[in-house]
């Protein structure tokens, strides 16, 4: 993977800074990261669709609400949006984790309105105007994963539910967080050949990738992250929408809901009256 | 405080000074084993067998427990979901009161659901079968199963931690599943499902047949015409407008049957025809607590055969907090569809629903001064805050049981926020944990309530708490002298209604006007 890359400390002039340069590109590289693309985005997009079609599939046998819920879809849908975007049964139940939990989506949706500009040719005016919010909505970013981490680390309650998979979760987002802002804060990157890599992947028409050691470790993770997606608990994004305590209008009296596999009413026997 | 203190033989709990300040206040450290030894007593061969399940332990039981896991993935989506997305936050880590009470961490509601996450995942999912240390998953073994059997019946299923929980992972949902699944390979709970077997046979947890009920029944019909000059039915199995079905508590404990007073002379004063069933003499479904639909059901046909064969119009439940939420979310769904009742009303409706309607119709007629002795406050239900409504908009489940208190009493009082309402704290003892061999646990678990309770008692000399739940009602008057209360400071809210209520042509009625005619006497003389 070191092929045509090469790491210099940046600067002679006193300053402690270490950076990273592009010294050209490699066919190798290029060849190795379109196809973990490829790969990686069919895993991600079929594995979360398959997932979607799982959920959606497996019955709500019951109406059941964590009350009180509204009673009307339209009420639902506020509900949602209100979980989903303000988390709001988060902010009920720990003000330190909502902090650090919205930093941290927050700043990722920032950060990916910003990325759109590396597959969107023309670039479009809300991308564009998003562009100095996303740039420092890494450093938020960051931030809040080191919050959730610290969270992990040293309260004991979370650190007796957290697995290696949720240490390294966090960690493997710092990695993405902060090898990106390295190559905007730091040492850029050419991201004219990298939105040239970006499109050519998408039309089938590979452009050669800048053989720069922070990109590649940026599009490693991030390839690694839309890997594992569909097979961790990041099933949380698509998975809160099907969630049965959330998403269903509080209606059990007002709808008759059967439960998919038990007979209908009038094929069923009643057990005898006591003493018969 | 010194009407609090009037039970000074049994030593009242010490509380850190914090616990004053902050009615929530508990030491969060979690230590690892701390309610292990805290195990219920197993059902025998005979009470799993008249459910449907073995009744010992199969050869093949990890295949038995295995292939359920499978099918309940295909037929609950509240299982498979909840167990891929939770992300381990650490929201819910703090609410449940048994954890609150132990500071056992399989006790915090994620840490309860991944004692079988971890099985799930090495089973079900590829992380798991490939890197199983790395994600928490772990082989099923013999100790898998016992601490399955340990901590899923420390679980209430009273869902405060899905109001928590950014996603609405509803811990009760996994605990209902690993109940199942455990039943499915022969272990169950010896309370649970002996009751359950009751109810299939004679029809009520308490096993009371017919001419038990009717001679308490009689009883009461004496005891209300004693006190208040009335003769107020209480009707068993005659064709009727309205069948009652209530926890069967009610007929027998106390305050519970203060409760079953008060509905009747509601129902007298409103002038309903109404009835109660021998046959469907249960409200409470026991079912629901092991997650089974196929007994839950069963338990429920019996309120749908009562229905058809009194021929009433309409069904109302009593108090009991699970009760309603086993007719509330699940009559309809298991029994249904009910189109052979009058349309005009809900199937089914809460007893507090009824009453409400009646005071605001003006058809009930109370002197609140009977009720001037106490300072209440209410304490609401787990599964009546979180599962279900009453009346037509969300939260009407908070408000009309309030309602009714206070429009029968002068003096309520609220406890804290972060206690009531759909934040409140299960009594301890929901969920098919009413059992004394969990007693330890019970007092545990109900110490957050108490804890609040203790709150209002100082700041506004609240010396009542009424409930409109058969479980609480027992759980409380069994701990509350732990904590400094007596057995009888909780009570049923239709007791309060009764002790409130004026019937027409009662000795009550008479009183008042005597004392009217002697308020106006004095007038007439100046």
């Amino acid at each position: 993977m070191s092929h045509g890359l090469q790491w210099q400390a940046g600067g002679n002039d006193g300053r402690m800074s270490i950076g990273f340069e592009r010294v050209g590109e490699s066919p190798v590289l290029t060849t190795l990261f379109a196809l973990l693309y490829y790969v990686a985005f069919a895993i991600f997009a079929g594995g979360v669709a398959y997932r979607i079609w799982e959920y959606w599939n497996t019955p709500k046998p019951a109406n059941i609400p964590t009350t009180p819920q509204p009673i009307t879809r339209l009420g639902v849908a506020w509900r949602m949006f209100k979980e989903v975007v303000f988390f709001e049964s988060l902010w009920k139940g720990n003000k330190w984790i909502w902090i650090f939990a919205q930093l941290f989506h927050a700043s990722l949706w920032l950060i990916l309105i910003r990325h759109a500009r590396y597959f969107l040719d023309p670039v479009p005016t809300l991308v564009a105007l998003a562009q100095p919010f996303g740039k420092y909505a890494g450093l938020t970013f960051v931030l809040g994963a080191l919050g959730l981490l610290a969270r992990r680390m040293f309260v004991p309650r979370v650190r007796y539910i957290s697995s290696p998979s949720d240490y390294l979760m966090l960690l493997l987002f710092l990695g993405i967080g902060i090898s990106g802002l390295s190559m905007t804060f730091v040492n850029h990157t050419d991201i004219v050949a990298v939105k040239a890599f970006m499109l050519g992947l998408m039309t089938f028409n590979w452009q050669p990738l800048p053989a720069s050691l922070p990109l590649v470790v940026h599009l490693g993770l991030v390839a690694l992250w839309m890997i594992i997606f569909p097979f961790s608990k990041l099933l949380h994004a698509p998975g809160i929408f099907f969630s049965p305590t959330r998403n269903m209008p509080d209606n059990p009296r007002e709808k008759f809901h059967p439960v998919p596999w038990l007979p209908p009413v009038d094929q069923v026997e009643y057990d005898p009256p006591h003493g018969s | 405080m010194s009407e609090l203190e009037k039970n000074p033989d049994t030593a009242a709990e010490e509380l850190p000074p914090e616990a004053l300040e902050d009615p929530l206040y508990f030491d969060p450290e979690p230590k690892e084993g701390a309610a292990a030894h805290i195990r219920s007593f197993p059902a025998a061969p005979e009470f799993q067998e008249a459910l449907g399940y073995p009744g010992e332990r199969p050869e093949n039981w990890k295949e038995v427990v295995l292939d359920k896991m499978q099918d309940l993935r295909g037929k609950f989506r509240s299982f498979r979901l909840f167990l891929d997305i939770c992300v381990k936050c650490g929201s819910c880590t703090d609410k449940c009161h048994y954890y609150m009470g132990t500071a056992d961490p399989k006790n915090m509601p994620v840490g309860r659901q991944d004692l079988l996450r971890s099985v799930y995942r090495r089973y079900f999912t590829l992380p798991g079968k490939w890197f199983p240390s790395l994600v928490g998953a772990r082989e099923l073994t013999e100790e898998v199963l016992d601490e399955w059997y340990t901590y899923y019946f420390q679980c209430s299923e009273c869902r405060r931690c899905s109001v928590y929980c950014p996603y609405g992972i509803d811990t009760a949902e996994i605990t209902m599943a690993a109940r199942e699944i455990l039943d499915s390979v022969g272990v169950g709970m010896k309370y649970t499902n002996e009751i359950i077997g009751k109810v299939f046979k004679v029809g009520n947890n308490l096993g009371l047949p017919k001419p038990a009920l009717e001679s308490t029944l009689e009883d009461l019909e004496e005891e209300i015409e004693e006190d208040t000059g009335v003769k107020v039915r209480l009707p068993l199995d005659e064709p009727a407008d309205i069948l009652l079905v209530t926890p069967s508590a009610d007929f027998f404990a106390e305050p519970h049957i203060d409760g079953l007073i008060g509905y009747a002379k509601v129902f007298h004063a409103t002038g309903a025809k109404w009835t109660l069933s021998s046959y469907a003499s249960e409200a409470a479904n026991f079912a629901m607590f092991i997650g089974s639909y196929e007994n839950m059901r069963r338990v429920a046909l019996r309120i749908r055969k009562a229905a058809i064969d009194l021929g009433v119009k309409r069904i109302i439940i009593g108090e009991c907090g699970h009760a309603w939420r086993a007719a509330y979310q699940f009559l309809n769904t298991l029994a249904g569809p009910f189109d052979f009742l009058d349309p005009n009303y809900p199937v089914p409706q809460h007893i507090c629903e009824y009453t409400w309607d009646a005071i605001q119709q003006g058809k009930l007629r109370f002197n609140k001064e009977e009720n001037d002795f106490y300072k209440m406050t209410f304490h609401d239900s787990c599964n009546v805050a979180r599962a279900s409504r009453m009346g037509d908009y969300p939260g009407g489940q908070f408000d009309i049981p309030r309602n009714i208190i206070k429009a029968v009493c002068n003096y309520y009082y609220d406890m804290p926020e972060g206690t009531i309402k759909e934040e409140t704290l299960c009594c301890g003892g929901g969920g098919g944990l009413l059992t004394d061999d969990l007693m330890e646990l019970r007092k545990k678990g109900g110490s957050p309530r108490m804890k609040a309770l203790k709150h209002v008692a100082e700041e506004h000399g609240v010396n009542k708490m009424a409930a409109i739940c058969a479980i609480c009602k027992t759980q409380f008057s069994k701990i509350m002298p732990y904590f400094g209360f007596a057995m009888d400071d909780i009570m049923s809210v239709h007791q309060l209604v009764s002790n409130a209520i004026v019937l027409p042509g009662s000795i009550q009625e008479k009183e008042l006007m005597e004392e009217e005619q002697e308020e106006k006497t004095p007038d007439a003389a100046e």
